[in-house]
This record gives C-alpha cells, structure tokens and sequence, in this order.
C-alpha cells in the first residue's frame, strides 16, 4: 500500500495558537481527495498520533480537496517536554501512513 | 468601501517594496501589519521582548512610516513586538520616534496597551468573570500572580477607540491578528461578515496569494463582501489559495472567535474577479452575549542546561538507546549521591536527535542514522541547579562504555564548555476569556504627538 504522501500534494502541520495542532492533507485532486476521504480513518489518525479519538477533530472539505485533523497538543507549547514549538513534526508523520 | 493595505504577514518577516509602492498609489485607507504571535513559543510573552531584532523591525518599520506619510492615511501595528506587552509597544513607541526624527516627520501616535496587572485578573477570577476555554488549564489567583505577563487580545473596538483619536500612527499592544484590519470598515459601516473573514484571509499578507512569500496584499471591503487583490509582479489569488487560508494555524476552518462574537464562513462564496483578484461574499458575523477578550499569560517554569554529544561510532549507534538509557540511571544515582536531589526535584530527558528528537512515543520509523546527536536537557528550580546537575552529566556524555570491558571511548562535543544555560524557560499559563462591561475597561489607550 502506497504512503499518503505519494497520493496528495502536500501535507501540513502548524499550531493552532499554544493549545492545538492542526494537520492539513491538500489532496490535489477530487481522485485523491476521495481515496484520502474514505481510506484513512479518524480512529487510524487518532491511534498513530495517541491522542483520544473523542478530541481528535476533522474536517472534509470537498470544495477544497482537503481533509484536515486538529488535536490537543500533547504538551503545551514551550513546555520542557514539548519537543516541537511550531508543530511541524505532525505532517511528515501523518504523510507516511500507509492508505489504501 | 474600504481599502487596506497589508504590506506581510508580520513586521519582520520582510516585504516586496514595489508592491507595497503600487498599494500607496492606490490610495489605501489603513495600512495595517501584524507584529507578532504566539507561535514562537511562551519566552517572548513571559520575558515581555521582541523575537525579532530591532535592526530588522527599524528598517521595515522606516519603509512603512514613510509609505504611511505618502498615503496620508493611519498606520497600525497590532502585537507590537511579538507579545504585545507595555514593555514591546513602548520599545517599538522608542523605535518609531527614531524614525521619525531621521525621515524628519512628525506624527500624532496612539499607543494602545493591553497588559494586564495581574491584581486584577486575580480580582476578576474571584468575580466570576474568567472563563476557561475547552481543555484550559486549571487556574487560580496564586497561579495568575505567578505570571510575569498577562495580556488580553484587544478586538475591533479597541482599534476603532485609538483611530478616532486621529492617530496617524496606532501602536498597539497584544490584539487579535484581525482586528487591526477589521475595524476600520466595521466602524464605517461596511460588511461585519465581511470585514472578519478578509481580515483573517489578510492577516498573513500574500500567503493566501500564489506567491506567498511576496508579502503585500490590497483588500477592498464593501456593503456585501470583500476583494483580495495580491500587489506583487507574478502573485495571484484564485478561490482556492484564498479559501485554503481559513485553513491556516486555524483548529476549526469555519468558525474564529474574536472579541464580541465569531465569525462563521461556512455559507461563504469565493469567485474569480480574473486571473488574479478574489470575491468573497455569504460570510456571517454573529455577535455574543457578553462581550470577552482572551488572555495570555506566562510564567517561570524552571531553569534550563542543555548538553549536546554527537555520536558516530556505528556500534554506539546501533545501541544508542540502551547507552542513553544506562546513562539516565547512572546519572541520577550521582546526582542523588552528590547533590542530594530526587528525581522530582529536577528533569533531566536525552533526546536522540535521527532518531526520535521530534516526535518521541510517536514516532513509527525504526532505520538508524549514520550518527546520533545526544541532547541533554535539564530543567531545574535554579539555573545553578541546573548547571550543577549538567556537570554531572558530561563525562557520561563524553566517555561512558557500553559494556564494563572495553577502552574508554570518547564521542564529540561541539562546544566547550559543553553545558549552554539557557536561563529561565516560561510557560503559557491561560487560556481563558475575561468578560468586559465595557471593551476599553483592560486597556488604555494615549494619543502622543510627535
């Protein structure tokens, strides 16, 4: 099975203010966009990020080809156990996940 | 209708001043910039400082008086110096009147501050008007007078008090990234739905254009909807880079929150005027009950040393872990023997940097690198604990063996002396609204002539 990234333009992690991540798939195209939609589920985003599934938010958004997640950090911002102060870990991790 | 000129998406970042020349020509009726945000994390709040160097934040800021002075129209700046405390509006206040001097201008300025004495936060937490968001942090009055800065997010009517003052140049302290645009077309009557959602679309300058890092965008915002037209040679908006920017550093793509309501674009629609303007109409503003503003807040969390090693011995490398390991137990046996500390009276964590500095437990790559940085990080009540406790640490970093049997081995230290103090590190401690009876009773607001 191909990894998500090889399927879409571009995966994105970013902060969303101090106390969220959020984490965008631009699909590129209505094809992927359907394959992205319907082949990676919340509970798989939910259990590769460890976060609780009920936390985990996400957006479809077929005007734009994106699927979007956001999540709790799992340590506030600047934290002495943050290990990532802009977020950016979260996409390549997200972006080679294996999707059918 | 009203026209706003964002030259970036924040003082510092840098701007194309071709664009920004072809924006003045076009007759602007504000110009507004971003000064900062909390993205670079809780030191910058916490010291009250500017991430950016005043070098950098004089020349751009030189550009945009002078461009102001062309256009005749205000200049604001909202979160002046990165965090929006008295300390960076009043540091940006010495820089402008700098400028001035040197351009030999003058100017009337209205300095806008939003910290927050944290008697009075303590008093509106015992007054029931603090209110946490979704997932705050527990709080209570010994936490906020342990802050070394709070401020509150001014919103549109804040901005609108310090503009009707006249005020050529606004200084403001901590705001929302929107307000600075939003207010100007709220106060004259045009779209309220309208005026949020360019604003928020506006906020970073050209990244919601195809050429992101050309900085300079126009917005026209009108009794219906809004325009959003990129100033750069070669930069264009389509629906798509301009409707993908709610995406941006935003948890929830259709609704934001700001002072006195929120913004839904859910309804919105997104037209080509041509190859390079974008038309936005169908965003809702729904106004709140109460009116609130958010805060911010950071206090001390500690002291820190940092330590690095590299690590290029394949052997090592392989084992990298269980060395690391071995060497967590050794040194807090010492440290415990020498400095009679717990492990609960310090924190002391070896990231392994090509393996899994970035994401830890998250992390589903097992490949081992050709060499492994080792960093020691140390946080502790006192920097000289610290500093104390990353001694301890070095001749494991430098020489510890995997087995008893063999030579010493010896791994590489980029710096002597190996321990780097990093001072007190903070963290964000707030994440709450206040409500106001009136928006201008957590802010103040002076008109200085110049």
């Amino acid at each position: 099975m191909p990894e998500l990234f090889s399927i879409v333009e571009k995966v994105r992690s970013k902060n969303a203010g101090p106390f969220w991540l959020t984490v965008d798939i631009f699909c590129g195209s209505p094809a992927a966009y359907a394959r992205v939609a319907s082949g990676l589920s919340s509970a798989r985003v939910a259990t590769l990020f460890k976060v609780d599934p009920a936390t985990l938010k996400r957006f479809d958004i077929a005007d734009l080809n994106v699927v979007k997640f956001s999540l709790l950090r799992p340590a506030i911002q600047g934290t002495a156990t943050d290990r990532d102060m802009h977020g950016a870990g979260w996409a390549p991790l997200l972006a080679e996940i294996e999707i059918n | 209708m009203t026209r706003i000129l964002i030259p970036s998406g924040a003082l510092g970042l840098g701007y194309d001043a071709e664009a920004l020349a072809r924006g003045i020509a076009a007759k602007p009726d504000l110009i507004a910039i971003d000064g900062g945000s909390t993205d670079s994390g809780p030191s910058y709040l916490g010291r009250g400082v500017s991430k950016y160097s005043r070098s950098g934040t004089k020349a751009e800021w030189k550009g945009l008086i002078a461009a102001r002075a062309e256009a005749g129209c205000p200049l604001v700046i909202g979160t002046a110096g990165t965090c929006g405390t008295d300390s960076t509006v009043e540091w940006l206040y010495d820089i402008t009147l700098e400028i001035l001097s040197e351009l030999g201008l003058t100017a009337r300025i209205a300095v806008l501050k939003s910290e927050q004495p944290k008697e009075q936060v303590a008093g509106a937490l015992a007054a029931g008007r603090i209110a946490p968001l979704p997932h705050a942090p527990a709080i209570n009055a010994d936490l906020v007078r342990s802050t070394t800065h709070i401020v509150a997010l001014a919103g549109a009517e804040q901005i609108a008090e310090a503009l009707k003052t006249g005020a050529d140049i606004v200084i403001a302290g901590r705001t929302t990234d929107t307000a600075i645009i939003a207010a100007l077309p709220i106060m004259r009557g045009d779209h309220a739905g309208a005026a949020w959602h360019a604003a928020k679309i506006g906020e970073c300058g050209a990244l919601c254009a195809t050429n992101p890092q050309s900085g300079v965008i126009q917005i026209d915002i009108d009794s219906e909807g809004f325009t959003v037209t990129p100033l750069a040679d070669g930069a264009h908006c389509t629906p798509h880079t301009v409707s993908a920017h709610m995406l941006y550093e935003n948890s929830d793509p259709f609704i934001l929150y700001e002072p006195g309501g929120h913004l839904d674009v859910t309804a919105a629609n997104y037209a080509a005027l041509d190859n390079t303007r974008v038309r936005v109409t169908g965003s809702e503003w729904v106004p709140s009950d109460n009116y609130t503003v958010k805060l911010e807040g950071a206090r001390v969390a500690g002291f820190q040393t940092v330590l690095l090693a590299t690590v290029r011995d394949r052997r090592y490398v392989e084992n990298i872990r269980p060395w690391v390991d071995d060497i967590s137990t050794r040194h807090a046996q010492r440290v415990s023997n020498r400095m009679g500390l717990g492990p609960d009276a310090y924190r002391c964590e070896l990231r392994i940097i090509g393996v899994d500095a970035t994401l830890g437990a998250l992390e589903t790559r097992a490949e081992y690198p050709a060499e492994a940085g080792v960093m020691g990080i140390i946080t502790a009540e006192t920097q000289e604990q610290a500093n104390e406790i990353g001694k301890l640490l070095n001749p494991f970093l430098l020489h510890h063996p995997l087995t008893r049997e063999e030579e010493q081995p010896t791994f590489a230290f980029p710096f002597s002396p190996a321990e780097i103090d990093r001072g007190a590190i903070y963290e964000f401690c707030l994440n709450h609204v206040m409500e106001l009876a009136d928006p201008m009773d957590a802010f103040s607001l002076e008109v200085r002539d110049a």
